[in-house]
């Protein structure tokens, strides 16, 4: 079957021609590819100087009191990691990249449903980037209030918090837009046959996704033009001094922020349940059980926004109602990683580099995950609360999970968006360095944290001092592990061997069709008669 | 836990103890069932995969055996840290003001003081001021920490049982010198307290 696709000649979009020149032919192409692979583009490179910061924050950590830069720039560089990762990398994620060029490809439509506004979204998106990166050479010097922005040291730092607030505000509206068009999307571009059941779960998990990202977005949107309003003309809405609320901005910016844990982490899940099956080489355990997970996720995940408030002096009722809600909201991710698990028992399955990365995930998440629970039991909570414990448990939730599933998709989309494979041999050494790296650099930080060492801390009790000199060290085998990654899909990328249509043998639509994908996707729009992890049929035949 | 300087301590510690053991249980059958899955059902050995869509009792297990356990975890974080916000009767007040970058500590007779003096075996309030931007009280070896916010009245109580010098950091990120705002509770027999209080 896959020689038949081909032996035919056909324009990729890759080659493809239009009216503009040069750069242009890319940055005014409204082809849902080419947006996904120019955001792409733009979050590694945010990645880097995101991963650069981290690396100089953990050579500060070296020794107490001063090692390699003063108090202020080391609170400017915790700033603008957290800042740089979330809103330039995690939140745009997966959807940007993958379900940007996936999703239509996965639900057998020739685009999404608003080519224009897409390409809108991505002009946002690097606006927002400008921004915040112009913020960082203006008078004042960069925003050092930690990527919360909490009031009222957000409306009292000299600092310049206005202008990221804004960037944050304009990449606000371009994950607002690509929501509203993936929605939009999923309803009327499916495929003939492609009812609901039949979807992708990747699919189902970029869906969920969307909602949230067109509902709490905005929140998030107003939050950030309240605080500039206070900074500019003092109205007194959360400054205290003036008659304001500092639990107001906790509150409206946790409203927004908690969801946007989801949507980070849900099409990461929604990647999981993609190449699970290819690699087994069966069905999918569980299909209905990991959809509606998706959707609980989303819906469970607006009420527990202010566990992340538990020390805030908040009432006991909402500290007892917040963290019985964020326990409930442990158990559809738990549903999803036993389904997981028990989609490998009876396949038959070849362990290549993107079902390493997923089993690493697997691992990682599940740390992140049940160390949530410690943070989301009141009496421990409170004594873990703003401490290493914390920002290892993120760490391993985000890192671990959201980015090592943004690897895993890069290794098993690689070949169908370029046409080209890497070197496997060499994934599987990065894959290695990774894992070290990142155990050594973040399970130290969970110790730490129960050992009470405050989070944004620039010095420290010398008693740290060792965890911090593994911490570090974990994070040069980390970053050389990440390194090699990235050198070697950009050698794939450029000069790797040919890769076939279907290279892992997988049974959604994006296989179907050649690699890398012609300019309109489908010559032919298929009709959808089976689920999308049939893999028992060829046998039956 | 040995050594720790209040009975809340301990049973915040035993708290985690809980969930760590049960999480590790769980992340152990996860990670153990994912290798031997992997390794024994590898394409070489299991050529041809058993298709299973799925099965409705398992899920009906791994919903109710995970909720029960989270509910278990989630009563007796609840009801340790409500023993935290219960103000004995009788509790002595100490007033905290935090700015940016110290903690000052007021007692009822007017003394001030930049460290805490406490008495053993008393219950004490702990009022919380802030008289700028956003602090947090924490003092790691009682399991405590609330954050000092200008306008509200929040407290914390602590009842330490051991004589002692123990740490006090500011756990809300606050600007330039965040990380040196340490200050230390010392922990005093009640005689050396009363000496301690009543000389100024």
């Amino acid at each position: 079957m896959s020689e038949n696709i081909e032996s035919k000649p056909y324009i990729s979009y890759l080659q493809a021609e239009s009216k503009h020149k040069g750069i242009f032919k890319w940055i005014l192409s409204t082809d849902h590819k080419r947006i996904g692979i120019m955001y792409m583009m733009g979050m590694m490179a945010f990645l880097l100087v995101g991963i650069s910061l981290g690396f100089m924050m953990k050579l500060e950590m070296l020794t107490p009191g001063k090692t390699i830069m003063d108090a202020q720039t080391y609170n400017a560089f915790f700033t603008l990691h957290g800042v740089i990762m979330i809103f330039l990398f995690i939140i745009p994620g997966l959807p940007a990249v993958f379900g940007n060029f996936m999703l239509p490809l996965q639900i057998g439509a020739r685009d999404v449903a608003f080519p224009r506004l897409n390409l809108l979204s991505w002009w946002l998106y690097v606006i927002g980037g400008l921004f915040a990166i112009v913020s960082l050479f203006l008078q004042g010097g960069p925003i050092d209030t930690g990527w919360t922005f909490y009031v009222p040291y957000s409306i009292r730092t000299g600092t310049n918090v206005s202008l990221p607030l804004f960037a944050a505000f304009i990449l606000g509206f371009s994950s607002i837009l690509t929501g509203l068009n993936f929605v939009t999307t999923v309803h009327r571009l499916r495929a003939p046959g492609m009812t609901f059941f039949k979807m992708p779960l990747f699919v189902w998990a970029i869906y969920s996704t969307a909602w949230i990202q067109v509902i709490a977005t905005p929140v998030v949107g107003i939050t950030i033009i309240l605080v500039i309003v206070e900074r500019a003309f003092s109205l007194g809405i959360f400054d205290p001094a003036l008659g304001g609320d500092p639990l107001l901005f906790q509150h409206l910016f946790w409203i927004y922020s908690h969801p946007a844990v989801y949507i980070m982490i849900l099409p990461a899940m929604g990647a999981v349940s993609e190449i699970i099956p290819t690699f087994s080489k069966r069905t999918i355990f569980g299909y209905k059980a990991i959809a509606f997970s998706s959707l609980a996720i989303a819906f469970i995940g607006y009420f527990v926004w202010a566990h992340h408030m538990f020390t805030t002096g908040i009432s006991e009722v909402s500290r007892f109602i917040f963290s019985l809600l964020t326990f409930l909201v442990a158990i559809p991710s738990g549903v999803k990683v036993f389904n997981w698990v028990a989609t490998l028992y009876k396949g038959s399955i070849t362990p290549g580099p993107p079902l390493l990365f997923v089993m690493m995930f697997i691992f990682l998440f599940s740390i992140g995950g049940l160390t949530g629970l410690i943070l989301g039991s009141l009496a421990t909570d409170v004594h873990v609360h703003d401490t290493y414990f914390v920002v290892a448990h993120f760490h391993y939730v985000m890192f671990g999970g959201t980015v090592m599933i943004f690897f895993a998709a890069l290794h098993y989309w690689l070949p169908k968006m370029f046409g080209r494979m890497y070197n496997e041999k060499v994934a599987k050494w990065s894959i290695a360095l990774i894992f070290v790296g990142f155990n050594m650099l973040y399970f130290t930080m969970f110790i730490l944290g129960y050992e009470g060492m405050p989070r944004r801390y620039w010095d420290y009790l010398p008693q740290f001092q060792t965890l911090q000199i593994i911490s570090t060290v974990g994070s040069w085998i980390l970053i050389s592990g990440i390194l090699l990654m990235i050198g070697n899909l950009n050698r794939g990328i450029k000069r790797g061997a040919k890769a076939v249509a279907n290279p892992w043998g997988g049974k959604t639509l994006e296989w179907t069709i050649p690699s890398p994908p012609p300019v309109h996707n489908f010559d032919v729009i298929p009709v959808i008669t089976h689920g999308p992890y049939n893999y028992g049929e060829e046998e039956e035949k | 836990m040995v050594g720790l300087p209040s009975k809340y301590a301990e049973s915040v510690d035993s708290v985690m103890l809980l969930i760590v053991i049960i999480s590790v249980l769980l992340l152990l059958g996860v990670t153990v069932a994912m290798i031997y899955f992997v390794i024994r059902y590898n394409k070489k050995r299991n050529p041809k995969a058993t298709q299973i869509e799925g099965n409705n009792t398992l899920e009906i297990i791994w919903i109710v055996i995970p909720t029960i356990l989270v509910l278990v975890m989630f009563y007796f974080g609840y009801a340790v840290f409500h023993e935290s916000r219960v103000v004995p009767k009788g509790a002595m007040n100490v007033k905290v003001i935090a700015r940016m970058w110290a903690w000052e500590f007021e007692y009822n007779n007017g003394k001030k003081s930049g460290e805490l003096y406490l008495p053993v075996d008393r219950s004490v309030k702990l009022e919380l001021n802030s008289m700028d931007v956003n602090h947090s009280l924490y003092i790691p070896a009682f399991r405590i920490k609330e954050d000092v916010i200008y306008g509200r009245q929040n407290y914390m109580v602590i009842k330490p049982d051991k004589v002692g010098t123990y740490i006090i950091a500011c756990a809300e990120y606050c600007g330039l010198r965040h990380s040196l705002m340490y200050s230390k509770v010392h922990v005093l027999s009640k005689k050396d307290f009363e000496k301690w209080i009543s000389d100024f």
